[in-house]
């Protein structure tokens, strides 16, 4: 199953950035893909991109509603807001395991041979005053003379766009260096201070920031995929908080927000069969492979 | 309670599905494409 995720997650990856002849045309891909949000964090200014970044696409509507409306286009963001709520009703933070690149890239800094660090518990609900205030509110209220705002998150905190647009776009466009100002030292600085974090901490970006989690998390409790524990065959002997990639202590409840549905857990961590999942309320019976 | 979890899951993405399909009338999937094939400056830290 380890092995198997390793490759989905590989291939999400490779699919989300599939556009391999950037360096020959110095841009972005600007196909009808583009007008598809994929389901992880992955920069649509990245040059390889091939999907749309639904955190991006969110902004985007909110901070144009008012000129929208003027135009009479009514534009609230029900595509995206659909797309994602749709995924999340239907596996909730499962996407974060499996097709994330950016989670992917932290599960693989974390390996870095280190001293691992947790966080406190109540740093976990930070990412839902990211998603209010930097996705919502700041781009639907802070608005210039003509109604436009602005994508704050993108703008001032996305480390995943610095990344895979920041870094690669002023590599490929040198005339975009000469405009790099404060703005960047700041998005390069937070990046540098997540990969750093990353070699310590599980996660750390999607545990504390990520405002695409905190929107999936909304659902694992009320999913149609949903994880089971079983408190009857549970020893609480603390092997599934051990090796989970999102520090979630699963024996203290299944489907908290921080589950990202990775089934490490049920797969590789618990010998005692604590640990199932259902689809629709029915159970899957399967056999764990690493006991 | 699992069985109100579970006819609420089931709910709530129907009422997506509509969302999405409003959504999609509306002509939003080209206000995604149109801002997603630009060069996002805010993304990239310069503007």
């Amino acid at each position: 199953m380890w092995a198997l995720r390793r490759w989905i997650q590989s291939t999400a990856t490779v699919l989300s950035n599939a556009y391999v002849l950037f360096p020959f045309t110095r841009n972005i891909y600007q196909g009808k893909l583009k007008s598809v949000c994929v389901p992880g964090l992955n920069c649509y200014s990245c040059p390889a991109a091939t999907g749309a970044c639904p955190i991006g696409s969110l902004q985007t509507i909110f901070a144009n509603v008012r000129p929208s409306f003027k135009t009479g286009n009514f534009h609230i963001g029900l595509y995206v807001l659909g797309l994602l709520r749709i995924t999340g009703s239907l596996v909730g933070r499962m996407p974060c395991a499996w097709v994330c690149p950016f989670g992917f890239l932290q599960e693989l800094i974390h390996k870095i041979p280190s001293r691992k660090i947790e966080i406190p518990h109540w740093m976990i609900y930070i990412k839902y005053w990211f998603l209010a205030l930097f996705v919502v509110l700041l781009p639907l209220i802070v608005v210039d003379g003509f109604g436009y705002g602005t994508t704050w998150f993108c703008k001032y905190v996305c480390p995943a766009g610095t990344l895979e647009a920041g870094i690669p776009m002023l590599i490929l466009q040198p005339q975009l260096r000469e405009l790099a100002g404060w703005l960047y030292v700041n998005k390069i600085a937070i990046l540098a201070l997540f990969l750093v974090l990353m070699v310590f901490i599980r996660r750390p970006f999607c545990r504390i920031v990520c405002p695409l989690g905190a929107i999936y998390s909304l659902f694992n409790k009320v999913s149609v995929f949903r994880m089971v524990h079983h408190p009857d065959k549970c020893v609480m002997c603390k092997e599934c908080y051990n090796g989970c990639p999102m520090g979630v202590k699963f024996y203290e409840g299944a489907n908290q927000p921080d589950c990202i549905r990775c089934l490490k857990c049920m797969q590789e961590s618990c010998k005692f069969d604590a640990i199932s999942y259902e689809i629709a309320g029915l159970p899957v019976k399967v056999r764990p492979i690493a006991h | 309670m699992d069985q109100v979890k579970r006819k609420s899951g089931f709910l709530l993405l129907l009422l997506f599905l509509i969302f999405l399909v409003i959504g999609i009338n509306a002509g939003e999937v080209a206000t995604v494409w149109e801002k997603a094939v630009s060069i996002c400056l805010a993304c990239i830290g310069i503007g």
